[in-house]
C-alpha cells in the first residue's frame, strides 16, 4: 500500500458504522427470526447462516468506510441423513440471500443430474449452460450432486457438467450460489476425486439427525400445519412410535415422522367412519392414541 | 455511415450497464430474449444468424449478458442485435429490438438505379460491406484475412 493510501486509511479509521443501524435497515432479522421459529432443531445449521447473515452485514458495513469487500464465496454443500431437511433449507435459503442482498432475484432452480448431463456427444455443455442461465441472479440447487460423477465410466458426460459448473462458480460468484446437497458418505466420496469442488465451495454444512424429542416437535408442526392435533394419549403413542420407528430400517427422521401423520390420518378417517354418522369440528381436527398404535411397527 | 436500425440506435452507443438494464426489462415483461448477428445490414433483412436459441425463462440479465459477450467475442465485426420477444395471445412478436455491436468501420450504403420498361428508373441500396464474400465484409485487413 503506497504512503498516501495508508495515510487515508487512516483518516478514516475515524468513522463510525452503526452495525444496529444497518441491521434494521435491511430487515435481515425477520427471515433468520423465520428460520428458527419454522424449523425444529437443526441447530448447527441456523449457526451458520447466523454467521453468513452477520459476514454480509459487516461486508457491507466496510464498504461503507471505503474497504475493500470482493464478494465472498457462497457455494454451499448440504450434507447430512435422509429427511434431515437439506431441501427444505436449502428452499428457504434463496430467500433469504435474497433478502440480505445477496443475490439479486432470490428464485431456486432445483436440478438433479437428468437436468444437467446431456444424452450424447455435444449435448451437455448446452443444457447446463441452459441451467445455469435459469438460475443466475438466484440459487442453484443440485440435489444428490454425486451422481455427477461416474467413476466407473470414464466416458460418462458428468464430467463435462462439473468443469463448465466450476467455472461458472469461480468466475460468476456475483451472479449465482451453488448449492450441493447429499448424504454424507457419498458427498465425501464425490469431493474426495473432485478436488476442485470442494476447494470452491466455502461451506460445509452437516445436518444432523434429529433427536426423539426434536421429532416429536416436528410431528406437531406437521400435523398443525393440516390442521390436525394429537390428543393427549396420541401424544404418548407418538413417542412410542418415534422410539420403535428409529429401530427399523430406511429410518428417514423427519420424512418418516411425515409418512406416519400422513398414515395416521388415513387411519382417523377409517375410525370416523365406522364410528358411525355425526362427528364434530373437534373430532375431525384430533388424531387418537389408536389411530397411531395401529400401525405395523407396534405389532412386531 | 453509422447504420441506425432498431430501437435506441439514434443515440451513442449503449455500454453493458444500459444493455442489461434493457434486457432486465424485457424479462420483467416475460420477454424471451435472443441474440443475433449478421454481416449484412441491408434494412430489409430480417434473417439475422440465430446465436443459440431465445432464452426462455430467465429471471436476471446475468445470462443474456453472458451469450452477448460470447457472441461478440465469436463474431468481432458484425453487427449484434438484442430482441424480446414477446409470446403473449395477440402480441406473437418482437416487441423490442436494439444493437449491441456494430464493426469498427462502417461504410454505409450506394444507391443503385435500374432502368425499367418505359423510362421507369427503380432504385435500390446496397450496403458497401456485402461487396466482400461473407465472413470477409468488415474489419480491418488483417482481421479480414484471417
Amino acid at each position: 500500500m503506497s504512503v498516501a493510501g495508508a495515510a487515508a486509511n487512516f483518516a478514516s479509521a475515524g468513522e463510525v458504522v452503526d452495525l444496529k443501524a444497518l441491521l434494521a435497515e435491511t430487515d435481515i432479522a425477520a427471515p433468520i427470526a423465520e428460520l428458527e421459529r419454522d424449523l425444529v432443531g437443526l441447530a448447527p445449521v441456523k449457526q451458520r447462516i447466523r454467521e453468513i447473515a452477520a459476514f454480509l452485514l459487516v461486508a457491507r458495513a466496510r464498504e461503507q468506510v471505503g474497504l475493500s469487500a470482493g464478494a465472498p464465496t457462497l457455494h454451499m454443500s448440504f450434507t447430512g441423513n435422509p429427511g434431515t431437511g437439506k431441501t427444505t433449507v436449502a428452499l428457504r435459503m434463496a430467500s433469504i440471500l435474497h433478502k440480505l442482498g445477496y443475490v439479486r432475484k432470490g428464485h431456486l432452480v432445483s436440478v438433479t443430474r437428468d437436468d444437467l448431463v446431456g444424452q450424447y456427444i455435444g449435448h451437455t455443455a448446452p443444457k447446463t449452460k441452459e441451467v445455469l442461465k435459469r438460475a443466475m441472479g438466484g440459487v442453484l440447487f443440485i440435489d444428490e450432486a454425486y451422481y455427477l460423477h461416474r467413476p466407473e465410466n470414464e466416458k460418462d458426460y458428468g464430467q463435462e457438467a462439473i468443469e463448465i459448473l466450476l467455472q461458472v462458480m469461480e468466475n460468476q460468484r456475483e451472479d449465482i450460489v451453488v448449492i450441493l446437497a447429499g448424504y454424507r458418505d457419498r458427498m465425501d466420496k464425490f469431493f474426495a476425486s473432485n478436488p476442485g469442488f470442494r476447494s470452491r465451495i466455502a461451506h460445509h454444512i452437516d445436518f444432523p439427525d434429529y433427536d426423539d424429542g426434536e421429532l416429536l416437535a416436528i410431528a406437531e408442526t406437521i400435523a398443525a400445519e393440516n390442521q390436525y392435533r394429537l390428543s393427549p394419549a396420541a401424544h404418548e403413542a407418538m413417542t412410542d412410535y418415534i422410539a420403535r420407528r428409529r429401530q427399523q430400517p430406511s429410518f428417514a427422521n423427519a420424512r418418516s415422522i411425515r409418512n406416519a401423520i400422513d398414515r395416521a390420518r388415513l387411519r382417523q378417517a377409517m375410525r370416523l367412519f365406522k364410528g358411525g354418522g355425526a362427528v364434530d369440528r373437534n373430532g375431525l381436527m384430533t388424531i387418537e392414541a389408536e389411530d397411531i398404535t395401529k400401525s405395523r411397527i407396534f405389532a412386531t | 455511415m453509422r447504420v441506425t436500425q432498431g430501437a435506441f440506435s439514434f443515440l451513442p452507443d449503449l455500454d453493458d450497464k444500459q444493455i442489461a438494464a434493457q434486457v432486465e426489462y424485457c424479462l420483467r415483461q416475460g420477454w424471451a430474449v435472443s441474440v443475433e448477428f449478421t454481416d449484412d445490414p441491408h434494412p430489409r433483412n430480417t434473417y439475422w444468424e440465430m446465436w443459440g436459441m431465445p432464452m426462455f425463462d430467465l429471471h436476471d440479465a446475468a445470462g443474456v449478458m453472458q451469450e452477448i459477450k460470447a457472441c461478440r467475442e465469436a463474431n468481432p465485426e458484425t453487427y449484434v442485435r438484442v430482441n424480446g420477444f414477446d409470446s403473449t395471445r395477440g402480441w406473437e412478436a418482437v416487441r423490442l429490438s436494439f444493437l449491441v455491436q456494430r464493426p469498427s468501420h462502417e461504410p454505409g450504403f450506394r444507391l443503385e438505379r435500374q432502368e425499367a420498361p418505359g423510362r421507369t428508373i427503380r432504385y435500390t441500396l446496397q450496403p458497401y460491406g456485402v461487396d466482400r464474400p461473407a465472413g470477409r465484409r468488415y474489419g480491418s485487413e488483417q482481421t479480414r484475412s484471417k
